[in-house]
């Protein structure tokens, strides 16, 4: 059961001189709001992290590694796309740095740049964006077989279905709302403007 | 009138952002200043001189520093002035650093802003009158509030140097904190034995009176002439008659009272004596848990004493006590459990506080000494310390180290191994910080000689599962959680100020900060003296300190005593409130509105009814001059007149 | 006393696979003498996805709702899904405390949102505002068998400055007012532990593996079912119970309902009414001996009669335990 992050996790030296992205930092506490030189690294984040066996970075490094702007490093680590955002770390930060709230920010830049390391929870997340964006609603069937078909993993959940199906609790067609067309909208908006800004 | 002003460069603290000679130059346009310069430091001896020498030559007769904050150096200027044969009142202060060199970097601006402030100063010192300060005598007694090891220190040191003490203890017995403790780190010597001494020193010394059981209820007067009230609690057993024998507690039917001592770790009878080296060793009634208060009905203890001591119709009471100095040694406080729901908020019995701990480990505490945990009194071999539970936690309002708690904890480790050889401890901790000479090498040794096991990182979450307790935290050296199945926890609760400490620092007229510690008279110079003169602070009711340090501010605070009571006179401060006879009209808001009781009414021959003020009491604190509808009471050197003519200053200008 | 109304959010999953979880509400809340009104053509709040696009972007998919609501002048929105709560909250917190955020979000809608919407959840509405009190007084069934672990989920009641409600270490609500049904509750550690949330799909081993803690620990705890107030938490401890035995070498067999399933069931209402038959862990067996409350209580009584009939045998008994011991 035990992960990989011991593999991972071997770094060469890093050139602080030359290596810490200060841009990056500011632009992490600029879109986060939160300031970084809180942490005083107690570990208390990755200590409740329900999900750190799954990390390649235990969220602690992640502050870490954020304080000396280790840029690609982050954005590339699997830490950022696994968190689930339950909110302990924010609950039972000391320094009171709403630690979701900043993984959320990261996951907001990686996407931005590209540079997704967990494929299949970016696609995921998608698959329901799309739904959200056709319909206005999640059409969950729908969701799951985008999901299937793009991330090539055909069968995933494909034993439930029999459960759902008999219970009923599926339902074949999506209601279309009628302001789909609004929903939409939003997410042309959105689109509009992050072009503009670039 | 020949007005002198000094412009003080202070190295480049004050000359770097202000153009010093220009302020200089500008002063010498205004009317009535004969004479100004500027001077590197006029401070020291030499810039001294310099005001005397000018004095001298120029014939001047009221002077203005223009330099640091009053706090600093009036006092020094004000002898200056009065060598040279000046009144010492005749010298007005302007602040051009705290107020402007240090705050502004525009120096043009600051610049401007200096020259008003000197015109300020200037415009004062020109309707200054000479004041004359009288003297009073001092009532050599002293009191200490606390009897915990720094009111103890303090206490003994004053009564050996032939001082008359009153040590006013608010439990039942003296001994506070370090009465409870096992042993003391980094000797490992067992605290009682090193504390008993003491405390049978106080008890038997002529010169210390103890009130035990008692509180403060209320402090008037000043320094030199202090009133103090204080409140004898109703014990229900008369002390002159009890022996300590212990009979009634060994025969009260209620044995579920709440234990302050051993904190609620067993709990006791509710007739109690605290500890079996208590002092006084006297017993008391807990009416909160007692039968015969609860119900009615019970007397088991009246029949069952020897000598009749019991008095259930008991009333607290109140006895004034005069003293001449104050040192206050109340201790401090504890996080109580239920402020960590992570860790169960108090709701698991085997995760305790450090405290609670002590008492487990101790001899004379419930177990006898012998390590057993609270749910099942078994043996626990895995123990969890868990450092800055509440302490460096911002989100817990206490952002400051507790101070002596990573040296506790690896002195309840190492114990821990002594009294189980077979058990394994581990201790999560942020940082160890073991400052004090021998403290590292113990923390060293706790993990090179004891084995115990040391994890960096913050401990999230305590749950039960089984017997067990499992503690799931961070080691953050390893980069990731660990879990550790335990069968006691120890939590380092964070040190606060002491319960009501907010409420003591008002009847004393002292200061304390946002945490309810009290502020001593300046960090680094005067850290047992407070801003009340009298009034003296030690041990950790100024902040989180452990044994060396408290014992070396309780042995401070009574040199200090010493020497303020080294003078039969003191001399009062001529800057006070004065009533206008004549203009009062005997309202008394005045009266009623000063926060010293320093304002009485006295009938004039005429029979007319009229405000007098105390001088010795009054503390020139303004509010009465604020108050009084028709401007009759004035505080000398602060009158309306002198202030008006520093507004006009700067608005006439 | 004045009937009270809410704006009723249901949210996606109420109309698929928590399908059970909107009808057990719907006639709690009839019960209760509590108005739900929909808002129309309400749509998704965002969810998690839209958090990982961007801040404005997600507060605007969740304001759209809020602004509907607002014309509504109800005033309080009540959703029984904690994800949608969640996301309602923070976008109303955004944009109240910050005048740019507010605007910048208003830019992505037709109608702005300006701030005068409560959101709360479904649970909190029913503890604290219909109150203990009233939810005993309507109890017309006893459910004997129940032992009943209450399982809040992660963002319930978390972060506690956005959730403002409840313990976020302990929370209690939920234990409360099944309590008040008189049915028995167990306390255990794990009430807010995360289940795995939707990584149900792209991570299933790694929500088999928190589920399985879960589910270890209210067994622990000697519950015999589960009562959840989220859709989320209810797939992954039922639907997924199956995978989780399976990849854990397990063999839980504990049924998960919906607190307000259990309401439904205190107030009388079938199990076919309540949907009971789309757990997937049958809670058949538990519930079938339900009764009502006046034939329970009058067995109780006969009961506490027997046993004060022979005291003396009693403490005889008693007697014979201390001195054993």
């Amino acid at each position: 059961m035990y992960k990989v992050y011991f593999q991972t996790y071997e770094m060469d030296t890093i050139n602080l001189s030359e290596k810490t992205n200060w841009e990056f930092i500011e632009q992490v506490q600029k879109e986060s709001g939160e300031n970084l030189s809180l942490c005083y690294q107690c570990g208390n984040c990755t200590a409740g992290c329900p999900y750190t066996n799954y990390f390649d970075y235990p969220v602690s490094m992640v502050m870490r590694l954020l304080q000396t702007g280790q840029k690609d490093t982050i954005l590339n680590s699997k830490a950022i796309w696994l968190c689930a955002t339950c909110e302990t770390c924010t609950t039972r930060c000391p320094c009171e740095i709403d630690v979701a709230h900043v993984m959320d920010t990261l996951r907001i830049i990686a996407r931005r740049e590209n540079k997704v390391s967990e494929k299949d929870i970016k696609m995921f997340y998608d698959a329901f964006l799309d739904s959200v964006k056709r319909f206005g609603r999640i059409y969950e069937v729908g969701t799951l077989l985008t999901y299937n078909i793009r991330s090539g993993h055909f069968m995933a959940d494909a034993d439930l279905g029999p459960k759902v199906l008999t219970k009923g609790k599926i339902r074949f067609f999506p209601t279309k709302i009628k302001g789909s067309d609004k929903v939409a909208q939003i997410f042309e908006r959105f689109r509009t403007k992050a072009k503009k800004h670039g | 009138m020949r007005v002198g002003v000094f412009i003080c460069h202070c190295g480049n603290n004050i000359a770097g952002t202000v153009d010093v000679a220009r302020v200089a130059a500008e002063m010498r346009k205004l009317p009535g200043v004969v004479y100004a310069t500027n001077y590197m430091y006029t401070c020291s001896e030499p810039g001294q001189e310099e005001i005397k020498q000018a004095i001298k030559k120029e014939n001047l007769d009221r002077i203005v520093v223009a330099a640091c904050s009053p706090r600093m150096h009036e006092n020094t200027f004000r002898k200056t002035i009065e060598k040279a044969g000046l009144n010492r009142y005749f010298l007005e202060m302007a602040n051009i650093r705290e107020h402007i060199s240090w705050i502004g970097e525009d120096k043009e601006l600051n610049t401007a802003k200096a020259i008003d402030a000197v015109k300020m100063a200037v415009a004062k010192v020109m309707k200054n009158k000479p004041l004359y300060s009288s003297s009073f005598k001092v009532n050599k007694r002293v009191m200490v509030i606390g009897g915990g090891v720094a009111g103890m220190q303090a206490a003994l040191d004053c009564a050996d140097g032939g001082l008359d003490v009153v040590l006013v203890e608010k439990s039942p017995s003296i001994g506070g904190m370090m009465a409870r403790l096992d042993k003391t780190f980094p000797t490992i010597d067992c605290s009682i034995c090193i504390l008993g001494p003491k405390m049978v020193d106080v008890a038997q010394h002529e010169k210390i009176k103890l009130h035990a059981y008692s509180e403060i209820d209320e402090i008037k007067g000043y320094v030199g002439n202090y009133q103090v009230k204080v409140r004898k609690k109703a014990t229900y057993v008369d002390w002159t008659k009890c022996t300590g024998c212990g009979a009634c507690m060994e025969k009260c039917p209620t044995r579920n009272a709440y234990d302050n001592f051993n904190f609620g770790v067993a709990p006791t009878r509710a007739i109690n004596i605290p500890f079996p080296q208590a002092i006084p060793k006297k017993a008391k009634i807990d009416p909160a848990f007692c039968r015969q208060f609860t119900k009615g009905k019970c007397g088991v203890c009246a029949k069952i004493c020897p000598t009749g001591a019991i008095n259930y119709e008991m009333q607290d009471e109140i006895v004034t006590e005069d003293v001449g100095a104050i040192i206050v040694a109340t201790g401090y406080g504890l996080f109580d459990l239920d402020k960590f729901p992570e860790y169960g908020a108090g709701r698991y019995p085997d995760v305790i506080t450090g405290i609670q701990y002590e008492r487990i480990l101790n001899a004379s505490g419930p177990t006898s000494g012998h390590i057993l945990r609270p749910s099942d009194q078994t043996e626990p071999k895995t123990i969890v310390f868990v450092s800055c539970a509440g302490s460096r936690d911002k989100s817990l309002g206490v952002p400051y180290c507790s101070n002596f708690c990573c040296m506790y904890i690896a002195k309840q480790a190492i114990l821990t191994k002594d009294h189980v050889p077979d058990s394994q401890s581990y201790v999560f901790y942020m940082d160890i910080r073991s400052p004090g000479k021998g403290y590292d090498e113990f923390t060293r040794r706790a993990q090179e000689d004891y084995g115990v096991k040391y994890i960096r990182g913050r401990v999230s979450r305590i749950y039960p599962k089984g017997k067990k307790m499992v503690v799931r935290g961070a080691d953050t050296l390893l980069g990731t959680q660990v879990e550790v199945e335990a069968d006691l926890v120890v939590l380092a609760t964070a040190v606060v100020s002491a319960p009501g400490a907010a409420g003591m620092a008002e009847k004393l007229h002292i200061s304390y900060d946002t945490f309810g510690f009290y502020v001593e008279s300046h960090p680094k110079l005067r850290p047992v003296e407070t801003n009340t003169s009298g009034v003296f602070l030690a041990g950790a009711c100024q902040g989180p300190k452990d044994i060396p340090a408290s014992v070396g501010q309780g042995s401070a605070a009574a040199s200090k005593v010493q020497a303020l009571f080294s003078k039969d006179m003191l001399e009062s401060d001529p800057a006070i409130a004065q009533v206008n006879t004549n203009a009062c009209v005997g309202c008394l808001k005045c009266v009623r509105t000063c926060p010293f009781q320093a304002i009485k009414e006295e009938e004039l021959r005429n029979g007319k009814k009229v405000a007098k003020v105390i001088e010795t009491v009054c503390a020139g604190c303004g509010v009465c001059t604020s108050t009084c509808p028709c401007g009759a009471i004035q505080l000398q050197h602060f009158t309306d007149n002198q202030l008006l003519a520093e507004v006009n200053a700067i608005c006439q200008g | 006393m004045a009937e009270k109304e809410y704006a009723y959010f249901s949210g996606c999953s109420l109309e698929g696979t928590a399908k059970e979880y909107d009808t057990s509400f719907r006639l709690v809340m009839k019960t209760l003498g509590v108005t739900l009104t929909e808002p129309e053509d309400w749509s998704c709040c965002g969810s998690t996805p839209a958090h990982t696009v961007d801040h404005v972007f997600a507060a605007a998919l969740a304001a759209r709702n809020l602004a509907i609501v607002e014309k509504m002048n109800i005033g309080t929105l009540t959703t029984p899904c904690p994800s949608c709560l969640m996301a309602f909250k923070k976008a109303h917190l955004g944009m109240t405390e910050d005048e740019a955020f507010k605007d910048q979000v208003n830019e992505l809608l037709d109608e702005p949102y300006e701030g005068g919407v409560i959101s709360k959840s479904s649970l909190q509405i029913i503890y604290e505002d219909v109150g203990l009190e009233k939810i005993a007084e309507k109890v017309t069934h006893a459910l004997p068998d129940l032992k009943v672990a209450a399982y809040y989920g992660c963002i319930m009641n978390r972060p506690p400055d956005v959730a403002q409600f409840d313990d976020p270490e302990n929370p209690v609500a939920m234990d409360r007012v099944i309590s008040a049904l008189g049915v028995e509750v167990r306390d255990y550690a794990f009430k807010t532990e995360c289940c795995g949330a939707a990584f149900g799909v792209p991570k299933r081993a790694m929500v088999n593996e928190l589920t399985y803690k879960v589910l270890s620990m209210a067994v622990d705890a000697g519950a015999n079912c589960i009562a959840v107030a989220c859709p989320l938490c209810q797939q992954n401890l039922d639907l997924r119970q199956e995978q989780v035995n399976r990849a854990m070498g397990a063999s839980f067999n504990i049924p998960v309902l919906y607190f307000t399933q259990i309401m439904g069931l205190a107030y009388g209402y079938s199990p076919k009414e309540l949907d009971m038959d789309k757990l997937v862990v049958s809670a058949g067996p538990l519930i079938k001996t339900r009764i009502p409350i006046a034939e329970y209580r009058a067995m109780k009584e006969a009961e506490a009669a027997a046993a004060k009939k022979t005291p003396k045998a009693r403490e005889a008994k008693e007697a014979a335990k201390t001195e054993e011991s």
